[in-house]
């Protein structure tokens, strides 16, 4: 009984420490498709992101300016997307796919001398008396910054959207771009402020496994992550709070398989590494079946390129 | 004591576009507190000018006074803050929002929302445009939504409102109510410029009107002592042909049949069919009225094929269940049909007149050979098209979207009659065409009628039905009314049917939907 529960809490902590990377890139895609972009490209930002922090913390030394470097590094890939098409107009789809074959690439050049180098540790917090709580003192106050910024971001995220007139704004782009125009709003800027932010987050999430969940520096360490949390966005039917709990999901189901894998279950192990794909795929596509939820919930004008004077 | 200055002047005004002149010299004056109807055909320049007003577009040439003093309007919000509010045709608002959060993005300062919605409540009691603030647009009848824009402008405490076609998607009544708020805003000192091409109802509204045509004023003159006819004259600068009203033809067998149609749509913006039965006969022109989004949108695709009914036996062509099949079996059955959107649905845009005569004609028409086109017979096809229908193009090989809309409506329409069906069923078969192709297109379609088809037209304007139909029915919330003969009814009592005033079983799902 003891045993298992003592078992209980580092599976908790590594569970919401599974599910940060996925929450950061998953919100700032959220509002970057609510504001009527779709960008496909979040592996390739994750990426870029994760080898530029990662290089940047080797450097310098701090893990702090490595997080900075990661989110700037996704937003300059972001911004790169924004100018192809919100400016010059081009296919968002495409654009996208070839954001993230850029963001492969790039990422492997830059990552060649940084393979096998170990990293500094990331401080994690330590409350005295709450983290030494028993089963759950580790999970909830041990952690390191990073995973309560991510959880931290659900609820700002949502009292953006929802709660301010700027939010406000963002969704009317989103929905309508020719009316948001008409009444006066500027659609361009305010999109590529969502891309930006987006690109940015996306940075965090990939910085975030190159230096704190890993960490070290591998070729293709997001392993698909960025995929995940755009089908993530879609599932959630563009809500925060839903995010959440798919970003849980998938953590919680990497975490179960590595300690299924550990057990010594005759398994093959790549069946094992499928599962939190596949598990978060088919819940979220379960309980987002409402058609009625995801029409009023996604953005209008999503993908749709706007000329302003069309 | 000099009189006040006028509200607004515009002294010369051109505007010129690639090809043609859209404004040539345009004087208007504008007084406060007056109604002012702006009158033309489509083209005339109606649009265009008012754009110019609300900052949307800038006058190549003229002047703009605004309360006498010269003035410069860079865009809409510049219009705003002059004082100008403008209510458009197709309204700008967001679906999934609020009516708070709609009015609250058209404000420059709107202030805390709990404040705004107050005040929303406030200004709808006034003028007696009933709005509950915390509904979604998305659940809103067209009036309500025109009324969302209205209070919207009317929050700017304007001083000149500009109403382009209001009426357009209104029942008569709701169109009373709005033109009593009008009058009181009039009496509260706002000028209105009024916008239509309803000339009952600018006599019945407006003090005074300005006449366009061709970029050019006319005339101006007190609506309120010309006729509905020498006001249309003014207008298209020659004497008004209508067409004749169709004698009662004998009915023949039926055509079409609808039996208990009901619809179900995963769509939360689509408007279920409940139970509707009809159905029409040889020889006969039958009308469906109703407000746009009653259900008008269904019913047209439940008929057409676009979408397919539960039950087989509920749509029935020429007698055999036809509710399973798709589009091209109901028009080898004998069915034609001309959507409401003309491009996107009854024509593909990019695509040649003749590669769009070729898409609903191979079905009936013999141009296609084992699989292959037959370019030389689909030319041909939509030459007699273009000659029997006077379509004015350069030819077959035009661009379906490079046509005005009046003409690509008789080339559409022109394309299915050509085909001899036996059943053709019409939405809007005129809107936003011009009287003369619209005179041509109800000609060709009791033409259709008297050569023994059936026909049916699903449209918003009375006018249209009550030229066209022997009888009417009326769609509302998705239930059709019985039909009436038309020479035993009047605008006035289709009007109320229009507004739900029929016995029909009350509703569960008219209650608001949450998110």
């Amino acid at each position: 009984m003891s045993a298992e529960l003592a078992l209980l809490g580092p599976i908790l902590a590594a569970m919401l420490a599974a599910a940060t990377p996925l929450l950061f890139a998953a919100l700032g895609e959220l509002v970057v498709e609510k504001s009527g972009v779709l960008n496909l490209g979040v592996e390739g930002m994750m990426l870029v992101g994760a080898v530029c922090g990662f290089a940047v913390a080797v450097q310098t030394g701090s893990s702090t300016l490595g997080f900075v470097a990661g989110a700037a590094a996704g937003a300059g890939m972001a911004a790169l997307f924004g100018v192809l098409t919100l400016l010059l107009l081009a296919n968002q789809v495409a654009t996208g796919l070839a954001l993230t074959l850029f963001g492969v690439g790039l990422s492997a050049l830059i990552g060649q001398g940084f393979v096998g180098i170990p990293i500094a540790d990331v401080p994690e917090l330590y409350i005295p008396g709450l983290t030494d709580l028993p089963v759950i003192g580790k999970a909830l106050f041990g952690q390191d910054a990073l995973v309560y910024l991510a959880l931290a971001a659900v609820p700002a995220v949502h009292w953006f959207l929802y709660a301010t007139r700027k939010g406000l704004i963002l969704r009317a782009v989103g929905e309508n771009h020719a009316a948001a125009h008409a009444l006066g709003y500027k659609v361009i800027r305010i999109r590529f402020l969502a891309v930006l932010f987006g690109g940015a987050m996306s940075g965090m999430g990939g910085a975030f496994l190159s230096l704190d969940y890993t960490p070290m520096w591998a070729e293709g360490i997001s392993s698909g992550r960025g995929w995940i949390a755009l089908a993530l966005v879609v599932f959630a039917t563009w809500k925060p709070g839903r995010v959440l709990l798919g970003a849980w999901l998938f953590g919680g189901v990497t975490i179960a398989q590595l300690h299924v894998q550990g057990l010594g279950i005759d398994i093959p192990s790549q069946l094992l590494s499928m599962l939190p794909y596949l598990a978060t795929v088919i819940v979220l596509v379960v309980i987002s079946r409402d058609v009625a939820r995801i029409r009023l919930n996604a953005p209008a004008s999503l993908g749709k390129v706007f000329h302003p004077d069309a | 004591m000099s009189s006040p200055p006028h509200r607004l002047e515009l002294r010369g005004i051109t505007k010129r576009f690639p090809g043609c002149l859209a404004n040539d010299q345009v004087d208007l004056v504008l007084r406060p507190g007056e109604i002012h109807a702006l009158l033309g055909e489509n083209g005339a320049g109606k649009s265009t000018l008012v754009k110019i007003i609300y900052g949307v577009l800038h006058a190549d040439a003229g002047r703009i006074l605004w309360n006498g003093q010269d003035t410069h309007i860079p865009d809409p919000a510049g219009a705003r803050r002059l004082g100008i509010g403008m209510v458009f045709q197709h309204f700008s608002l967001f679906d999934t929002l609020t009516v708070a959060e709609n009015i609250s993005l058209g404000l420059d300062q709107p202030g805390p929302m709990d404040a705004l919605s107050a005040r929303i409540a406030e200004v709808s009691e006034r003028y007696g445009l009933s709005l509950d603030p915390r509904r979604h647009v998305h659940n809103l009848s067209v009036g309500e939504r025109q009324r969302v824009e209205i209070v919207r402008c009317l929050l700017q405490d304007p001083k000149l409102l500009i109403m382009d076609e209001p009426t357009s998607v209104l029942t008569p009544q709701e169109a009373t109510r709005l033109f009593e708020t009008l009058r009181r805003l009039a009496a509260e000192g706002c000028t209105i410029l009024y916008i239509s091409h309803k000339l009952e109802e600018i006599r019945a509204l407006c003090d005074t009107a300005t006449v366009l045509r061709g970029g050019r004023v006319v005339g101006s003159c007190d609506p309120r002592k010309e006729t509905a006819r020498s006001l249309a004259e003014m207008m298209i600068g020659t004497e008004l042909s209508t067409p004749e009203r169709l004698p009662q033809g004998e009915a023949g067998a039926p055509k079409l049949q609808v039996r208990n149609l009901s619809t179900t749509s995963d769509n939360p913006f689509a408007t279920n069919l409940k139970d509707v039965s009809f159905e029409v006969r040889a020889g006969e022109i039958m009308g469906i009225a109703g407000v746009a989004g009653n259900g008008q949108a269904e019913l047209m695709a439940a008929l057409s094929g676009e979408a397919l009914v539960p039950d087989p036996a509920s749509v029935a062509i020429e007698g055999r269940p036809a509710g399973h099949l798709g589009p091209r079996e109901r028009r080898l059955l004998g069915l034609a049909f001309v959507p409401e959107e003309r491009l996107g649905r009854g024509a593909v845009p990019e695509l040649s007149l003749s590669e769009n005569a070729l898409l609903s004609g191979y079905a009936r028409e013999p141009l296609v050979r084992s699989g292959l086109v037959h370019f030389g017979r689909a030319r041909s096809y939509a030459e007699r098209i273009i000659g029997a229908f006077n379509v004015v193009t350069h030819g077959h090989r035009a661009e379906a979207r490079s046509l005005s809309g009046g003409n690509l409506q008789k080339f559409i329409i022109g394309r299915e009659i050509l085909q001899k069906p036996r059943l053709l069923v019409v939405g809007q078969p005129t809107w936003g065409v011009d009287a003369g192709a619209a005179a041509a297109i109800h000609r060709a379609l009791i033409d259709l009628a008297r050569s023994g088809a059936a026909v049916l037209v699903i449209s918003q304007d009375l006018d249209e039905l009550f030229v066209l139909s022997d009888r009417i029915a009326v769609l509302f919330h998705g239930h059709l009314s019985e039909s009436r003969p038309t020479h035993h009814t009047s605008v006035e009592e289709i009007g109320l049917l229009m507004g739900g005033l029929f016995n029909h079983p009350p509703d569960e799902d008219e209650v608001d939907r949450a998110v």
